[in-house]
């Protein structure tokens, strides 16, 4: 029965695919360059000549959108060495069918929604299919890149931020009310608070927040749903009084780096342009990253008479979270102070308020991702400058206050909504379909349960 | 017969198996194995989390001889494994009811040597 149920959902999403191909063969592809070229052709007062593709920035955001994708199996490869050896299937599997599915979500309609001109709630369906997203550059997103390839780029966006989220349910989530529960929270939660804070007409981006390159949208928004997860799915077995082992920790350190390389792409990538703000944004990525793995090794080396592995490698991805929104704004030096207390905060958060309160966030969602997010946002509101980017605003420690007020509203708002929203969505799978695997099953590992394989053969 | 069986230090393996072959003794099996005596093992800490009693790492020793054998074969042992720290291991020694080898289908004393 159930399986049928998902034929039909399937052939329905492909006749879907079939219509939008029918609207794509009406309107080929410089769909946008007629739009563009109408008005032109009236003659009259149109001043404005068709915009023109960079090639070097062209060239710069085909890799940085590259280097977004890769991303997401390296985050797989991090969150899967802290698991146990019957469970890192399951995360690697959760990580890459994201890459697959919501690659198709967002050509469909998540582009749409998010970046779509609407001042509602979502943008709109008017670009769903790709329909009218062409090759020209699309001037309010980014004036010198073709329109596909600012879409493409955005795509990594959508595609990572529900793969944050994995840590906090690890080793206990349902494969089928996973996959459900995912296509729902794109849909409702990440597509509309991308749109009010990067789409044209969203009321986040008209207040004037700054995000440069998703520290409210990826990361707070990511962070506060894993801790929603965490709370309603309840503890792992096994977890109630000790930690749960990480089984392969190089494995951590490999997606580790790998997460660094891709967030130049990530951050670096955000300035549209292979420009000054690019070269600006990777040396501050890089520094804020250094710094927190820094300081986290001394926190642990103080604290707990070691440097850790784990701990040197959490640092590091607290500070690239950190400095994600702020990369465009700020300079190396406030990248080192960014750098410094986004350890310093998230290692409160993991070590001392996550045992407080005894969820089980099993691999630090909430501590890393949104902690360093808040932090990150707040950070822009005090150390962003006009003379790093004229575009942007200055910050607190620059004469201007109300900037701090604004990346505070953002927060707020992006805390309460994602929260209340994941909340919600998340009652409706687990009501249909329980969200959680069996005790049986959760036992026996998701590898084997959800998936009929194993990782590491025992024996050959 | 006599089935001895040593836990030793990983890194006392390489001595251990020179005094035995000094010994005149060829035949071992030998296995990773965890576990943790008196000093209730090492602290772990992961995320500041610490972990206490966790397993060591050890070596298990399989050596199966006749009653000639097992006293020169304890003292090879014990020669190669000791350092007197802490966790330098065990010997236990078990009667052994038979041994049979697979290849010659011999049964006894000389399906060991």
């Amino acid at each position: 029965m159930k399986r049928w149920m998902v034929l039909v959902l399937l052939l329905l999403g492909m006749a879907l695919v079939g219509v939008a191909i029918a609207e794509e063969a009406k309107t080929p592809l410089g769909s946008a360059t007629e739009t563009q070229a109408a008005p032109a052709a009236q003659g009259a007062q149109v001043t404005e000549a068709p915009l023109k593709v960079d090639t070097g920035d062209t060239a710069w955001l085909l890799i940085s959108t590259a280097l977004v994708m890769l991303m997401t199996p390296g985050l797989a490869f991090f969150y899967g060495g802290m698991v146990g050896r019957k469970n890192v299937l399951g995360i690697l599997m959760q990580c890459f069918i994201l890459l697959c599915a919501i690659s198709v979500q967002w050509v469909l309609y998540g582009y749409s929604l998010s970046f779509a001109p609407g001042k509602g709630f979502w943008g709109s369906l008017e670009w769903a299919g790709l329909k009218g997203v062409g090759f020209t550059p699309y001037k309010d997103y980014a004036a010198t890149i073709p329109h596909q390839l600012f879409m493409m780029f955005q795509a990594m966006f959508a595609i990572i931020t529900p793969a944050l989220m994995i840590g906090a349910f690890a080793e206990r989530m349902k494969f089928s009310a996973f996959m459900v529960f995912m296509v729902l929270w794109s849909t409702f939660v990440y597509d509309p608070v991308a749109h009010w804070v990067w789409g044209v007409g969203g009321w986040l981006k008209d207040l004037g927040a700054l995000d440069f390159a998703g520290g409210t949208v990826v990361h707070i928004n990511a962070g506060i749903a894993a801790l929603m997860a965490a709370i309603f799915i309840g503890k792992r077995k096994g977890a109630e009084n000790k930690a749960i082992l990480p089984h392969n920790l190089p494995f951590t350190l490999l997606g580790t780096a790998l997460l660094w390389f891709g967030w130049f792409g990530f951050n670096a990538g955000s300035s549209l342009g292979a420009n000054e703000l690019a070269v600006n944004a990777f040396v501050v990525t890089n520094t804020a990253a250094g710094a927190a793995g820094l300081a986290w090794a001394i926190l642990d080396w103080f604290f707990h008479e070691k440097p850790t592995v784990l701990g040197t490698a959490t640092g590091a991805v607290a500070g690239l979270v950190a400095i994600t929104p702020a990369a465009g704004f700020v300079g190396a030096m406030s990248a080192i102070v960014i750098g410094v207390f986004v350890s310093i905060f998230s290692y409160i958060a993991v070590t001392v308020v996550k045992p407080k309160f005894g969820y089980d966030d099993a691999l630090d969602v909430f501590g890393v991702h949104c902690i360093g997010g808040i932090w990150g946002a707040l950070a822009t509101g005090l150390f962003a400058s006009k003379a790093i980017n004229p575009a942007g605003a200055d910050g607190l420690f620059f004469g201007n206050p109300k900037l701090l007020l604004i990346q505070a509203i953002a927060v707020g708002v992006t805390l309460v909504y994602s929260f209340v929203v994941s909340l919600i969505l998340y009652k409706i799978v687990d009501f249909i379909m329980k969200a959680r695997v069996p005790e049986k099953e959760e036992n026996l590992g998701l590898d084997l349960t959800q998936h009929h394989e194993n990782a590491y053969t025992m024996i050959e | 017969m006599k089935l001895i069986i040593a836990i030793i230090k990983p890194d006392r393996l390489e001595a251990v198996k020179k005094e035995l072959y000094k010994a005149d003794v060829n035949l071992i099996t030998v296995s990773e194995v965890l576990g943790h005596g008196r000093q209730m093992g090492v602290t772990e800490v992961y995320r500041g989390v610490k972990e206490m009693g966790n397993l060591l790492r050890k070596i298990r020793l399989e050596i199966a001889v006749n009653e000639d054998f097992v006293e020169p074969t304890v003292k090879a042992i014990l020669k190669g494994a000791q350092t007197g720290n802490i966790g330098d291991g065990k010997i236990f020694i078990l009667d052994l009811a038979e041994c049979i080898r697979i290849r010659t289908e011999e049964r006894g004393g000389v399906a060991i040597g």
